[in-house]
């Protein structure tokens, strides 16, 4: 098993409990640090304290929904490298248009087992290698500094 | 003195060279007297000369006298007892002295010599007229030589040729005179007046005649040729009136207007002159009487129409007679006084009674007589034009009151005075009986109006609920739409968990579990997953209900999308253990369409192929059709086949053929239905061939180019 701190960091943001938890537990069997949010403000506020790796987006959130937080994260200089996959269960179509539009770096439809949930963040990861860039940085603390 | 002979010869030859070159008498006589004052002497001298056609002696020359004491000088020869009047007429030279006496005085006639002595010389040439036409007066007192007596003669010789010659012109102008008034007085009759020789040939003719008789050459062919036809039309008529008869004749003679072509026709009067000089002539006047035969031909045009008039006159009083005979209402018409003057036939049958009329009959006439005289008798002492009113008469062969409408109308004469009074009487029977029946029918047009009018209101109502309803149900539908849609993510939500944790459960997440409970939760997992098709199939549906299904279009490669579909079903495929053919060209054609729409349809054709089929296998094949510019893609199996009748209700919503509560196989029967709606929006078509326990074909043909 890697150390706890080279594992990447995944952000989970779903109001909807059971299905957060559910994804989070499977993210954790599948070797993945976890942290949560609950609505799309606080996924912002997690997104710059945490500096996650990637960030699953649910995109029907209250306070702030999922479109929105996605758009504010990609404009923040801070934020604006880490990859985005986003979750709904609209299965309407224009709701992964929309999705690219914000920001969005993949798209996943509910019902999603959380075993296809885990392939298609492997899959974003692999293609991001600066989100492993600003990892060791962010370890290293060099990124802290840079943003003062 | 044979020098004075010659000059006395010159002198005269001189006098007779200025004669020569002179021809007016002024200037001739005015040359003498200077010759007379030259040779003989005279110092004063006046000549006197009568004009042609004058009884007046002029002075036209003189000598040695003061010019204005001449110019008034002048003989009337009819002052008898002026001397110099007898003078001219005597032809005597006379001499007068110097005047002594008073007497003689009064004898000497008045000149401007005046006291002075003088002759007076009659100029004339002998043996010609009787009198002279002209006196010299010669002051002085010397006799007259007979130098002088040869200077006369050859003098009035001269004077007389230039007289002579100024009658003859005199006379030639009013000859021209007269003969020009006589050609104008010709040209202003408008008949036609011609003078034509034995033969015909025209010798004199006025403007008239010239235009019917004479063309030159520049006048049209027609007229030229009309004028050579009259010109013979003429000839022969004067020759033969020449043989026929002497004398005036009147003929009448039919010509051509040269101008027109019309026809002329003329009355010849024609009289033969015998001219000694010029021979015999015919003297010709033509008189228009086309004017006239045409009034009488009018005329008799007239009294032809008026008998005609006269005809139809009768025909028409006949005809009329007829008609008011024939007129189903009765006619009366009375005179002034109030008499009958006129009634039609079923006029008599009110108001006359037949040969053997029955005691009743009589009293009915008479009792429609006194009610029509009383009608009359009003009409007469209004003033009004026309009166319409109503008689109540009887029927007097039947005794059946008749009420009539009567319509009187006065006829007046020009002079405004009334001759008659015509009266139509209506028998109201008839009208009361039709306005009875109109009256029931209308009644009856209106209670259908009625019924008509509540049944449209009806059918209004009706229609109006309808369309409310329609509305209704339109929004009922896409409400239905937006529920299922809503709902689906609310199904998804929960489902999600459970698939989720299910799925977690199984691989061990929180533990490894033993195998009954892995069945189990393998029962739950495909409990969930044909849930999910359940739900994913209605949101197909409302989704393409509420026309929110847009399309894609890409081009992409048939039997790689064949192989997808393919591998998605392979865990089905595993569990089904049937064999799976491909049978699709490598180089098919790429086609351009929706592809996740024909994945859709070809993941439920073959999912449903692996469904109803338990032995054998699934055939997947691909074909490009030409002709309809399309591909085909069909799915075979040998599975339990369905009947003719129902291989079209397989695509009705929520159609499947097994509808008992027990039935065997699962699923929405919405598949097929989502099918055929998804091919129709890319443009395309499923169809099947199926028999019964044999397999069915399903078949997908889609046009290489797809819908925009």
């Amino acid at each position: 098993m890697k150390s706890k701190t080279e594992r990447p960091r995944v952000l989970v943001v779903d109001d909807y409990p059971d299905a957060r938890e559910m994804y989070s537990e499977y993210l954790e069997f599948s070797g993945f640090d976890v942290i949560q949010a609950v609505n799309g403000m606080e996924a912002l506020q997690r997104a710059v304290d945490a500096a996650p790796d990637i960030i699953l987006m649910d995109l029907s959130l209250p306070v702030m929904d999922g479109w929105e937080a996605t758009r504010r994260l990609k404009e923040d200089a801070r934020t604006s490298s880490i990859p985005v996959v986003a979750l709904t269960g609209h299965a309407l179509a224009g709701i992964s248009e929309g999705a690219m539009k914000a920001g969005c770096d993949a798209f996943v439809t509910k019902p999603c087992l959380p075993e296809d949930l885990v392939k298609e963040i492997r899959k974003v990861l692999d293609r991001s290698p600066q989100s492993t860039a600003a990892r060791k940085m962010r370890r290293s603390g060099k990124y802290a500094k840079t943003i003062g | 003195m044979t020098g004075g002979r010659d000059d006395a010869l010159a002198v005269r030859l001189r006098l007779l060279e200025g004669f020569l070159s002179r021809t007016e008498l002024a200037d001739c006589a005015q040359y003498a007297l200077q010759w007379l004052a030259d040779v003989l002497g005279v110092s004063q001298s006046i000549c006197l000369v009568k004009p042609v056609g004058e009884q007046t002696l002029f002075a036209v020359a003189a000598h040695g006298v003061p010019g204005a004491s001449v110019a008034n000088f002048t003989v009337s020869l009819d002052e008898w007892v002026n001397p110099l009047v007898g003078i001219v007429n005597e032809r005597r030279t006379t001499f007068y002295g110097a005047s002594h006496s008073s007497a003689e005085r009064r004898r000497r006639p008045s000149t401007p010599f005046e006291d002075t002595p003088f002759h007076v010389v009659p100029l004339g040439v002998p043996g010609v007229a009787d009198e002279a036409f002209g006196l010299l007066l010669i002051a002085g007192t010397a006799p007259l030589g007979p130098e002088f007596h040869w200077f006369n003669s050859v003098f009035s010789q001269k004077l007389d040729e230039i007289l002579r010659q100024q009658a003859l012109a005199e006379a030639d102008r009013k000859q021209g005179r007269e003969r020009s008034l006589l050609h104008s007085i010709i040209n202003a009759v408008t008949d036609p007046i011609l003078l034509t020789d034995t033969e015909g040939r025209l010798l004199i003719a006025n403007a008239r005649a010239l235009s019917l008789f004479t063309a030159s050459e520049e006048e049209s062919e027609g007229r030229r040729g009309a004028v050579r036809m009259n010109n013979m039309l003429l000839s022969s008529a004067l020759s033969s009136k020449a043989i026929e008869e002497t004398g005036a004749a009147r003929r009448e003679l039919l010509l051509v207007n040269p101008l027109d072509g019309s026809d002329l026709l003329f009355e010849l009067l024609s009289t033969v002159t015998e001219d000694p000089r010029r021979g015999t002539g015919v003297v010709s006047i033509l008189r228009n009487v086309s004017d006239l035969r045409r009034a009488s031909e009018e005329i008799e045009e007239n009294y032809r129409k008026l008998r005609v008039a006269e005809i139809q006159a009768h025909a028409e009083s006949d005809r009329l007679n007829l008609i008011i005979d024939s007129v189903a209402d009765p006619i009366v018409v009375t005179d002034a006084s109030g008499a009958t003057s006129l009634m039609n036939a079923p006029a008599e049958r009110l108001f006359t009674t037949p040969a053997r009329a029955s005691a009743a009959e009589l009293r009915w006439v008479q009792a429609n007589d006194a009610h029509f005289s009383s009608f009359i008798a009003g009409m007469l002492v209004s003033a009004d034009q026309r009166r319409v009113g109503e008689i109540g008469l009887t029927d007097p062969r039947t005794g059946e009151p008749m009420p009539v409408e009567a319509i009187a109308g006065k006829i007046l004469s020009e002079h405004g005075e009334l001759t008659a009074v015509v009266t139509i009487l209506h028998d109201q029977r008839e009208a009361m009986e039709k306005a009875k029946l109109y009256e029931q029918l209308k009644q009856a047009s209106d209670e259908l109006a009625r019924k008509i009018q509540a049944a449209t209101a009806d059918i209004a109502q009706q229609n109006e609920l309808l369309r409310r309803q329609a509305i209704e149900l339109e929004q009922a539908s896409a409400l239905k739409s937006q529920f299922l849609a809503n709902m689906s993510h609310e199904f998804r939500t929960p489902l999600n968990a459970i698939l989720g944790y299910t799925s977690m459960l199984l691989q061990g997440v929180a533990g490894s579990v033993g195998p009954p409970v892995k069945r189990q939760l393998g029962r739950i997992e495909s409990n969930g997953r044909h849930l999910l098709t359940i739900i994913n199939e209605i949101l197909d549906i409302s989704r393409i209900e509420a026309g929110r299904m847009p399309l894609q279009i890409s081009t992409f490669k048939v039997p790689e999308l064949v192989a997808e579909v393919k591998s998605e079903l392979e865990p089905i495929i595993m569990r089904s253990k049937l064999s799976i053919t491909v049978d699709v060209p490598r180089e098919l054609h790429p086609i351009s369409t929706d592809r996740q729409k024909v994945k859709q349809i070809l993941l439920n054709l073959l999912s449903n192929a692996l469904k109803f089929t338990h032995h054998g296998g699934v055939t997947i094949s691909a074909r490009r059709i030409p002709k309809e510019r399309a591909v085909t893609l069909s799915v075979r199996d040998t599975g339990i086949g369905i009947a003719p009748a129902d291989q079209e209700r397989i695509f009705e919503d929520f159609r499947q053929l097994d509808n008992s509560p027990t039935r065997a196989y699962g699923g929405t029967g919405l598949g097929l239905s989502i099918c055929r709606r998804l091919a129709q929006m890319i443009g395309g078509r499923i169809e099947v061939e199926s028999e019964m326990g044999r397999g069915s074909t399903f078949t997908l043909t889609l046009p290489i180019k797809g819908r925009r």
